[in-house]
């Protein structure tokens, strides 16, 4: 067995052991913690396929930003987790359930020969000169420089959509507003307020 | 060695992980969040499997993209969920019946 196929073992069984003590785990920070695992053996077996730009690129922006952010909204809203997990074990036969029956049509139609050794056969060597961004780099800005773009301002939207649903308007500035101070009335500036003579709770 | 088809297997069993996490955590959105980006990172295990053995580089640009939408879409997902936590204090899929419909 060479070695590059003792590494994809080895990164595939943390890949799926580790997503699935994630998707059982009941709580949603530990849960959190084992996806950031999860991430990390897929970029490992993107590595192995010479991705070498994708697979930093799923650290720094999903275990770097997006897990941050999960774990970030998980311990701000502390959710109660009694009520969270009271229908677990309800859906836990029919979730097993269906995802065996895909698991096992999927693996059959897989092994069946289209995609195997054969068939495919192995990907062309690249020296050791090759670089991967670079090639990519000239693929996403000749070919692919619209949806590039078009990527850019899908991010200005989201980012302009997050703050705008999120984004608590305070009032901190003592500016004059003249408008108001032209329209006030005399009810406005000035409250009577009914006082008690002898009020009993001031002895106690 | 590593054929293709060890790879398609190894994606589409994560893949079915996810749906099974999304019929377990029902109740939890952030669960069910957690659980499409696992869903996500096995597709793009997929891509990137068939970019190699194809000799293309177009998957991995395809999957470039599917990063920056999970990540919109992760952005905007949690503000929604954290303005749903601010009005209902619960985020809990089952108290978002209000609408009736």
């Amino acid at each position: 067995m060479e070695f590059t196929s003792i590494l994809f073992y080895v990164f595939s069984l943390f890949f799926v052991g580790s997503s699935f003590v994630m998707i059982v785990s009941r709580n949603t920070a530990k849960a959190a913690l084992w996806l950031i695992l999860t991430f990390f053996s897929a970029a490992s077996l993107w590595l192995l396929l010479e991705a070498e730009f994708l697979a930093i690129t799923l650290i720094l922006i999903y275990v770097g930003a997006v897990m941050v952010l999960f774990m970030f909204v998980i311990k701000m809203l502390d959710t109660d987790q009694s009520t969270l997990r009271a229908q677990f074990t309800r859906y836990l036969p029919l979730g097993i359930f269906v995802s065996l029956i895909v698991i096992v049509q999927m693996t059959l139609v897989l092994n069946a020969g289209p995609f195997d050794l054969d068939t495919v056969g192995l990907p062309e060597q690249h020296g050791a000169s090759y670089s991967n961004i670079t090639a990519i780099a000239q693929q996403l800005y000749t070919v692919y420089v619209y949806p590039f773009e078009l990527a850019a301002i899908l991010l200005l939207i989201a980012i302009i959509a997050a703050i705008t649903l999120v984004h608590r308007t305070q009032v901190k500035s003592k500016k004059q507003n003249i408008s108001e101070q032209i329209n006030v009335q005399a009810k406005d500036r000035m409250r009577f307020a009914s006082i008690k003579k002898n009020s009993t709770k001031e002895s106690k | 060695m590593i054929a293709l088809s060890d790879y398609l297997i190894l994606s589409s069993i994560v893949f079915c992980i996810g749906l099974a996490g999304i019929f377990i955590n029902r109740t939890n959105i952030i669960m069910i969040l957690m659980c499409v980006e696992l869903i996500l990172a096995a597709v793009n295990t997929n891509f990137i499997a068939f970019s190699y053995y194809g000799s293309d580089l177009s998957g991995q640009i395809f999957v470039f993209f599917i990063l920056t939408v999970a990540a919109a879409e992760v952005a905007i997902g949690l503000a929604i969920l954290t303005l749903m936590y601010r009005n209902r204090g619960s985020i809990d899929i089952d108290v978002t019946n209000t609408l009736k419909g």
